[in-house]
Protein backbone atom coordinates (compact mmCIF):
# COMPACT_ATOMS: atom_id res chain seq x y z
CA UNK A 1 0.00 0.00 0.00
CA UNK A 2 1.42 3.40 -0.81
CA UNK A 3 2.32 6.01 2.14
CA UNK A 4 0.47 8.10 1.33
CA UNK A 5 -3.48 8.20 2.04
CA UNK A 6 -6.31 10.50 1.80
CA UNK A 7 -9.10 9.96 4.96
CA UNK A 8 -11.26 8.79 2.17
CA UNK A 9 -9.06 6.36 1.01
CA UNK A 10 -8.40 4.54 4.21
CA UNK A 11 -12.20 4.88 4.97
CA UNK A 12 -12.88 2.60 1.98
CA UNK A 13 -10.18 0.77 2.67
CA UNK A 14 -11.85 -0.22 6.36
CA UNK A 15 -15.19 -1.49 4.49
CA UNK A 16 -12.31 -3.91 2.79
CA UNK A 17 -10.88 -5.03 5.58
CA UNK A 18 -14.70 -5.66 7.14
CA UNK A 19 -15.61 -7.80 4.18
CA UNK A 20 -12.66 -9.64 4.39
CA UNK A 21 -13.20 -10.63 8.07
CA UNK A 22 -16.62 -11.83 7.49
CA UNK A 23 -14.94 -14.14 4.01
CA UNK A 24 -12.81 -15.42 6.57
CA UNK A 25 -14.59 -16.76 9.21
CA UNK A 26 -17.17 -18.19 6.56
CA UNK A 27 -13.86 -19.57 5.35
CA UNK A 28 -13.22 -21.43 8.45
CA UNK A 29 -16.51 -22.36 8.60
CA UNK A 30 -16.43 -23.89 5.29
CA UNK A 31 -12.79 -25.88 6.26
CA UNK A 32 -14.45 -27.61 9.46
CA UNK A 33 -17.94 -28.08 7.35
CA UNK A 34 -16.22 -30.10 4.90
CA UNK A 35 -14.25 -32.42 7.37
CA UNK A 36 -18.08 -34.14 8.22
CA UNK A 37 -17.95 -35.04 4.28
CA UNK A 38 -16.44 -38.04 3.97
CA UNK A 39 -14.58 -38.13 0.51
CA UNK A 40 -13.66 -42.07 -0.88
CA UNK A 41 -9.92 -40.56 -1.68
CA UNK A 42 -8.41 -38.93 1.02
CA UNK A 43 -6.35 -36.93 -1.33
CA UNK A 44 -9.47 -34.81 -2.36
CA UNK A 45 -10.07 -34.53 1.41
CA UNK A 46 -5.92 -32.84 1.26
CA UNK A 47 -6.70 -30.79 -1.35
CA UNK A 48 -9.68 -29.05 -0.59
CA UNK A 49 -8.75 -28.66 2.59
CA UNK A 50 -5.06 -26.96 1.50
CA UNK A 51 -7.42 -25.12 -1.60
CA UNK A 52 -9.70 -23.54 1.09
CA UNK A 53 -6.95 -22.56 3.69
CA UNK A 54 -4.36 -21.23 0.25
CA UNK A 55 -7.70 -18.84 -0.42
CA UNK A 56 -8.24 -17.34 3.34
CA UNK A 57 -3.83 -17.14 3.84
CA UNK A 58 -4.31 -15.42 -0.07
CA UNK A 59 -6.87 -12.89 1.86
CA UNK A 60 -4.64 -12.23 4.34
CA UNK A 61 -2.00 -11.55 3.05
CA UNK A 62 -3.47 -9.41 -0.24
CA UNK A 63 -5.86 -7.33 2.16
CA UNK A 64 -4.47 -7.30 5.77
CA UNK A 65 -0.79 -7.15 4.73
CA UNK A 66 -0.99 -5.07 1.76
CA UNK A 67 0.20 -7.08 -0.46
CA UNK A 68 -2.05 -5.83 -3.42
CA UNK A 69 -0.71 -2.54 -3.87
CA UNK A 70 3.34 -3.29 -2.80
CA UNK A 71 6.31 -1.21 -3.59
CA UNK A 72 8.23 -3.51 -6.19
CA UNK A 73 11.26 -4.57 -3.51
CA UNK A 74 8.98 -6.18 -1.45
CA UNK A 75 7.62 -8.35 -4.30
CA UNK A 76 11.31 -8.74 -4.99
CA UNK A 77 12.03 -10.55 -2.05
CA UNK A 78 8.46 -12.86 -1.72
CA UNK A 79 9.95 -14.03 -5.27
CA UNK A 80 12.96 -15.54 -3.66
CA UNK A 81 11.10 -16.69 -0.61
CA UNK A 82 9.14 -18.34 -3.06
CA UNK A 83 11.29 -20.02 -5.53
CA UNK A 84 13.45 -21.46 -1.97
CA UNK A 85 10.28 -22.09 -0.20
CA UNK A 86 8.84 -24.44 -3.43
CA UNK A 87 12.50 -25.56 -3.67
CA UNK A 88 12.17 -27.49 0.06
CA UNK A 89 8.93 -28.38 -0.58
CA UNK A 90 10.21 -29.89 -4.07
CA UNK A 91 12.96 -32.19 -1.75
CA UNK A 92 9.94 -33.61 0.02
CA UNK A 93 8.34 -35.01 -2.86
CA UNK A 94 11.45 -35.69 -4.66
CA UNK A 95 11.79 -38.27 -1.38
CA UNK A 96 9.20 -40.18 -2.40
CA UNK A 97 9.45 -43.58 -1.45
CA UNK A 98 12.27 -42.91 1.38
CA UNK A 99 9.63 -41.81 3.30
CA UNK A 100 10.31 -42.60 7.24
CA UNK A 101 8.11 -45.83 8.07
CA UNK A 102 6.06 -46.15 11.05
CA UNK A 103 4.78 -43.54 13.39
CA UNK A 104 4.54 -45.59 16.75
CA UNK A 105 6.63 -46.05 19.85
CA UNK A 106 8.77 -48.82 19.35
CA UNK A 107 10.90 -48.53 22.47
CA UNK A 108 14.09 -46.61 23.26
CA UNK A 109 15.67 -48.83 20.75
CA UNK A 110 15.72 -48.56 16.72
CA UNK A 111 13.40 -51.60 14.97
CA UNK A 112 13.11 -51.15 11.55
CA UNK A 113 9.38 -50.90 9.91
CA UNK A 114 8.79 -54.84 8.40
CA UNK A 115 8.07 -52.97 5.09
CA UNK A 116 11.54 -50.96 4.82
CA UNK A 117 14.84 -53.01 3.36
CA UNK A 118 16.85 -51.32 5.09
CA UNK A 119 18.68 -47.75 4.03
CA UNK A 120 15.91 -45.71 3.86
CA UNK A 121 16.53 -43.70 6.42
CA UNK B 1 24.19 7.99 16.22
CA UNK B 2 21.01 8.21 14.50
CA UNK B 3 19.12 5.90 12.43
CA UNK B 4 18.31 6.61 8.91
CA UNK B 5 14.76 6.28 7.07
CA UNK B 6 12.96 5.40 10.35
CA UNK B 7 9.90 7.37 9.17
CA UNK B 8 10.75 8.60 5.45
CA UNK B 9 10.91 5.99 2.20
CA UNK B 10 14.46 4.94 1.08
CA UNK B 11 14.76 6.89 -2.28
CA UNK B 12 15.86 3.68 -3.85
CA UNK B 13 13.40 0.58 -2.42
CA UNK B 14 10.61 3.46 -1.76
CA UNK B 15 10.22 1.92 1.88
CA UNK B 16 11.08 3.24 5.11
CA UNK B 17 13.83 0.32 6.27
CA UNK B 18 11.74 -1.58 9.36
CA UNK B 19 9.28 -2.37 6.52
CA UNK B 20 12.54 -3.94 4.37
CA UNK B 21 13.55 -5.46 8.02
CA UNK B 22 10.23 -7.19 8.45
CA UNK B 23 9.52 -8.85 5.17
CA UNK B 24 13.35 -10.00 5.14
CA UNK B 25 12.85 -11.53 8.95
CA UNK B 26 9.07 -12.75 7.40
CA UNK B 27 10.95 -14.46 4.98
CA UNK B 28 13.22 -16.27 6.85
CA UNK B 29 10.16 -17.11 9.22
CA UNK B 30 8.32 -18.61 6.09
CA UNK B 31 11.26 -20.86 5.27
CA UNK B 32 11.49 -21.98 9.66
CA UNK B 33 7.48 -23.04 9.33
CA UNK B 34 8.00 -24.24 5.90
CA UNK B 35 10.86 -26.61 6.92
CA UNK B 36 8.50 -28.15 9.88
CA UNK B 37 5.51 -28.58 7.55
CA UNK B 38 7.56 -30.40 5.02
CA UNK B 39 8.49 -32.53 8.13
CA UNK B 40 4.85 -32.81 8.73
CA UNK B 41 4.15 -33.72 5.20
CA UNK B 42 6.85 -36.51 5.25
CA UNK B 43 5.58 -37.83 8.29
CA UNK B 44 1.90 -38.25 7.73
CA UNK B 45 2.21 -39.52 4.13
CA UNK B 46 4.90 -42.38 5.69
CA UNK B 47 2.20 -43.00 8.23
CA UNK B 48 1.44 -46.64 8.11
CA UNK B 49 -2.58 -46.91 7.43
CA UNK B 50 -4.39 -46.18 10.64
CA UNK B 51 -1.33 -45.70 12.83
CA UNK B 52 -2.09 -41.93 12.57
CA UNK B 53 -3.97 -40.82 15.33
CA UNK B 54 -6.95 -38.73 14.75
CA UNK B 55 -9.77 -37.27 16.25
CA UNK B 56 -7.92 -36.76 19.47
CA UNK B 57 -7.99 -32.83 18.76
CA UNK B 58 -10.82 -30.86 19.86
CA UNK B 59 -12.28 -29.09 16.80
CA UNK B 60 -14.70 -26.79 18.16
CA UNK B 61 -11.92 -25.45 20.25
CA UNK B 62 -9.56 -25.15 17.81
CA UNK B 63 -12.32 -23.75 15.52
CA UNK B 64 -12.99 -20.77 17.83
CA UNK B 65 -9.30 -20.39 18.57
CA UNK B 66 -8.90 -19.56 14.62
CA UNK B 67 -11.41 -17.56 14.62
CA UNK B 68 -10.16 -15.50 18.04
CA UNK B 69 -7.40 -15.26 15.83
CA UNK B 70 -8.73 -13.71 12.56
CA UNK B 71 -10.81 -11.41 15.01
CA UNK B 72 -7.31 -9.97 16.42
CA UNK B 73 -6.15 -10.04 12.93
CA UNK B 74 -8.92 -7.35 11.80
CA UNK B 75 -8.35 -5.39 14.69
CA UNK B 76 -4.82 -4.90 14.18
CA UNK B 77 -5.52 -3.56 10.66
CA UNK B 78 -8.57 -1.36 11.58
CA UNK B 79 -6.39 -0.05 14.43
CA UNK B 80 -3.77 0.92 11.82
CA UNK B 81 -6.26 2.46 9.66
CA UNK B 82 -7.57 4.19 12.83
CA UNK B 83 -4.38 5.85 13.31
CA UNK B 84 -3.99 6.81 9.88
CA UNK B 85 -7.17 8.62 10.16
CA UNK B 86 -5.35 10.43 13.26
CA UNK B 87 -8.13 8.68 15.46
CA UNK B 88 -5.80 7.69 18.22
CA UNK B 89 -8.67 6.51 20.68
CA UNK B 90 -9.91 4.14 18.46
CA UNK B 91 -6.16 2.61 17.55
CA UNK B 92 -5.93 2.42 21.28
CA UNK B 93 -9.82 0.64 21.80
CA UNK B 94 -8.49 -1.73 18.60
CA UNK B 95 -5.02 -2.87 19.74
CA UNK B 96 -6.84 -3.77 23.11
CA UNK B 97 -9.18 -6.05 21.75
CA UNK B 98 -6.25 -7.75 19.92
CA UNK B 99 -4.17 -7.91 22.88
CA UNK B 100 -7.22 -9.72 24.51
CA UNK B 101 -7.41 -12.26 21.54
CA UNK B 102 -3.99 -12.66 21.78
CA UNK B 103 -4.63 -14.27 25.88
CA UNK B 104 -7.35 -15.77 24.96
CA UNK B 105 -6.19 -17.74 22.23
CA UNK B 106 -2.91 -18.24 24.26
CA UNK B 107 -5.48 -19.29 27.32
CA UNK B 108 -7.18 -21.31 25.28
CA UNK B 109 -4.76 -23.56 23.88
CA UNK B 110 -2.92 -24.04 27.56
CA UNK B 111 -6.31 -25.58 28.60
CA UNK B 112 -6.00 -27.66 25.48
CA UNK B 113 -2.31 -28.75 26.06
CA UNK B 114 -2.95 -29.12 29.51
CA UNK B 115 -6.42 -31.43 28.40
CA UNK B 116 -3.87 -33.51 26.66
CA UNK B 117 -1.04 -33.85 29.47
CA UNK B 118 -3.67 -35.60 31.39
CA UNK B 119 -5.11 -37.96 28.73
CA UNK B 120 -3.24 -41.17 28.85
CA UNK B 121 -3.34 -44.61 26.83
CA UNK B 122 -2.08 -47.79 28.02
CA UNK B 123 -0.55 -50.48 26.27
CA UNK B 124 -1.43 -54.03 28.08
CA UNK B 125 0.96 -56.99 27.71
CA UNK B 126 -2.26 -59.00 25.85
CA UNK B 127 -1.55 -56.78 23.15
CA UNK B 128 -4.84 -54.48 23.14
CA UNK B 129 -4.69 -50.32 24.34
CA UNK B 130 -7.10 -48.13 25.37
CA UNK B 131 -7.28 -44.22 25.67
CA UNK B 132 -8.83 -42.50 28.10
CA UNK B 133 -8.35 -40.91 32.40
CA UNK B 134 -6.38 -41.83 35.12
CA UNK B 135 -8.17 -41.30 38.53
CA UNK B 136 -7.73 -38.19 40.15
CA UNK B 137 -6.54 -36.63 36.16
CA UNK B 138 -2.26 -36.85 37.03
CA UNK B 139 -0.02 -35.08 34.81
CA UNK B 140 2.61 -36.64 32.88
CA UNK B 141 2.72 -40.23 34.12
CA UNK B 142 4.55 -42.96 32.33
CA UNK B 143 5.52 -46.23 32.40
CA UNK B 144 8.28 -45.61 35.34
CA UNK B 145 5.78 -43.68 37.50
CA UNK B 146 4.27 -46.77 38.25
CA UNK B 147 6.98 -48.25 39.70
CA UNK B 148 8.44 -44.95 41.43
CA UNK B 149 4.83 -45.38 43.35
CA UNK B 150 4.79 -48.43 44.22
CA UNK B 151 1.25 -48.82 42.62
CA UNK B 152 0.02 -52.46 42.20
CA UNK B 153 -2.98 -51.18 39.93
CA UNK B 154 -4.54 -48.33 38.26
CA UNK B 155 -8.43 -46.85 38.25
CA UNK B 156 -8.66 -45.99 34.50
CA UNK B 157 -11.78 -44.41 32.82
CA UNK B 158 -11.39 -45.70 28.87
CA UNK B 159 -12.70 -43.57 25.88
CA UNK B 160 -15.29 -44.71 23.91
CA UNK B 161 -13.32 -45.44 21.29
CA UNK B 162 -9.33 -45.74 20.76
CA UNK B 163 -7.87 -43.75 17.77
CA UNK B 164 -7.23 -46.52 15.37
CA UNK B 165 -10.61 -47.54 15.69
CA UNK B 166 -12.16 -46.51 12.39
CA UNK B 167 -15.48 -45.35 14.13
CA UNK B 168 -13.20 -42.54 16.32
CA UNK B 169 -12.50 -40.85 12.90
CA UNK B 170 -15.34 -38.01 11.28
CA UNK B 171 -19.38 -37.54 11.98
CA UNK B 172 -19.28 -41.22 13.25
CA UNK B 173 -16.92 -40.09 16.47
CA UNK B 174 -18.79 -37.25 16.98
CA UNK B 175 -21.96 -39.37 17.91
CA UNK B 176 -20.16 -41.89 19.50
CA UNK B 177 -18.34 -39.06 22.22
CA UNK B 178 -21.48 -37.55 22.77
CA UNK B 179 -22.49 -40.83 24.59
CA UNK B 180 -19.62 -40.44 26.95
CA UNK B 181 -16.95 -42.19 28.53
CA UNK B 182 -17.17 -46.35 29.15
CA UNK B 183 -17.43 -47.08 32.96
CA UNK B 184 -13.80 -46.96 35.41
CA UNK B 185 -11.94 -50.22 34.91
CA UNK B 186 -9.31 -51.14 37.46
CA UNK B 187 -6.03 -52.25 35.84
CA UNK B 188 -2.86 -54.14 37.09
CA UNK B 189 0.17 -52.50 36.90
CA UNK B 190 1.79 -56.00 36.11
CA UNK B 191 -0.69 -55.84 32.39
CA UNK B 192 0.50 -52.81 31.91
CA UNK B 193 3.35 -52.92 29.14
CA UNK B 194 3.41 -48.96 28.41
CA UNK B 195 1.45 -45.95 29.79
CA UNK B 196 1.70 -42.34 28.11
CA UNK B 197 0.63 -39.15 28.34
CA UNK B 198 -0.30 -37.08 25.27
CA UNK B 199 3.35 -35.60 25.24
CA UNK B 200 5.74 -35.66 22.61
CA UNK B 201 6.91 -38.67 23.33
CA UNK B 202 3.71 -40.61 22.86
CA UNK B 203 3.92 -40.91 19.33
CA UNK B 204 5.15 -39.08 16.33
CA UNK B 205 1.96 -37.42 15.62
CA UNK B 206 1.97 -35.67 19.12
CA UNK B 207 6.29 -34.45 18.13
CA UNK B 208 4.99 -33.16 15.36
CA UNK B 209 2.30 -31.16 16.71
CA UNK B 210 3.68 -29.65 19.87
CA UNK B 211 6.55 -28.87 17.70
CA UNK B 212 4.29 -26.64 15.66
CA UNK B 213 1.88 -25.34 17.36
CA UNK B 214 4.35 -24.48 20.68
CA UNK B 215 6.48 -22.62 18.35
CA UNK B 216 3.04 -21.02 16.56
CA UNK B 217 2.75 -20.40 20.75
CA UNK B 218 5.29 -18.48 21.27
CA UNK B 219 4.97 -16.23 18.34
CA UNK B 220 2.05 -15.56 19.70
CA UNK B 221 3.01 -14.42 23.04
CA UNK B 222 6.31 -12.17 21.14
CA UNK B 223 3.99 -10.48 19.07
CA UNK B 224 1.54 -9.86 21.74
CA UNK B 225 4.55 -8.71 23.82
CA UNK B 226 5.83 -5.94 21.23
CA UNK B 227 1.86 -4.73 20.79
CA UNK B 228 1.56 -4.28 23.94
CA UNK B 229 4.47 -2.25 24.15
CA UNK B 230 4.13 0.34 21.37
CA UNK B 231 0.39 0.08 22.97
CA UNK B 232 1.32 1.32 26.25
CA UNK B 233 4.81 2.69 27.16
CA UNK B 234 5.95 2.96 23.36
CA UNK B 235 2.85 5.41 22.58
CA UNK B 236 4.56 8.23 24.04
CA UNK B 237 6.25 8.32 20.19
CA UNK B 238 2.56 9.50 19.04
CA UNK B 239 3.51 12.92 20.24
CA UNK B 240 7.03 13.30 19.24
CA UNK B 241 7.22 11.95 16.21
CA UNK B 242 3.49 10.27 14.57
CA UNK B 243 4.83 8.90 11.22
CA UNK B 244 7.24 6.73 12.63
CA UNK B 245 4.77 5.55 15.37
CA UNK B 246 2.58 4.51 12.48
CA UNK B 247 5.54 2.84 10.81
CA UNK B 248 5.88 0.80 13.96
CA UNK B 249 2.88 0.19 14.14
CA UNK B 250 2.61 -1.32 10.75
CA UNK B 251 5.30 -3.37 11.49
CA UNK B 252 4.06 -5.11 14.21
CA UNK B 253 0.85 -5.29 12.30
CA UNK B 254 2.47 -7.45 9.57
CA UNK B 255 4.20 -9.53 12.39
CA UNK B 256 0.96 -10.15 13.32
CA UNK B 257 -1.04 -10.78 9.90
CA UNK B 258 1.68 -13.42 9.37
CA UNK B 259 0.92 -15.60 12.76
CA UNK B 260 -2.27 -15.39 11.47
CA UNK B 261 -1.36 -16.75 8.23
CA UNK B 262 0.56 -19.96 9.73
CA UNK B 263 -2.47 -20.62 11.83
CA UNK B 264 -4.85 -20.78 8.93
CA UNK B 265 -2.47 -23.58 7.48
CA UNK B 266 -1.80 -24.96 10.90
CA UNK B 267 -5.63 -25.55 11.69
CA UNK B 268 -6.79 -27.87 9.06
CA UNK B 269 -3.39 -29.43 8.75
CA UNK B 270 -3.35 -30.55 12.31
CA UNK B 271 -6.66 -30.80 13.29
CA UNK B 272 -8.64 -32.01 10.45
CA UNK B 273 -6.50 -34.34 8.14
Amino acid sequence: MSDAHSHADIKKHVKTYIVIFIALLIGTFVTVALYSIHFENFAITVAIALLVASIKAALVAGFFMHLISEKKAIYAMLAATVFFFASMMYLTVWSRGQMPKGTEYSGSKYIPHPADNGGSY
Amino acid sequence: MEIPYTAKARPDTGLYNAKVGIWLFLASEVMLFGALFSAYILLRVGADPGTWPQGLLNIPIGTFNTTVLITSSVTVVLGWASLKMGNFGAYRKYQAITILCALGFLGIKSFEYKDKWTHYEVWKTDGTRMTGHIEGSPWFWKTETLAKKKLESIKFTPDAHHYNDPKSHGADAKADHSKGHHEAVEIKTSEIKRLSAFVPGHSTFFAIYFTLTALHGLHVLGGALVIAYIWGPGAKMWKTDPEQYMNRVEVSGLFWHFVDLVWIFLFPVIYLL
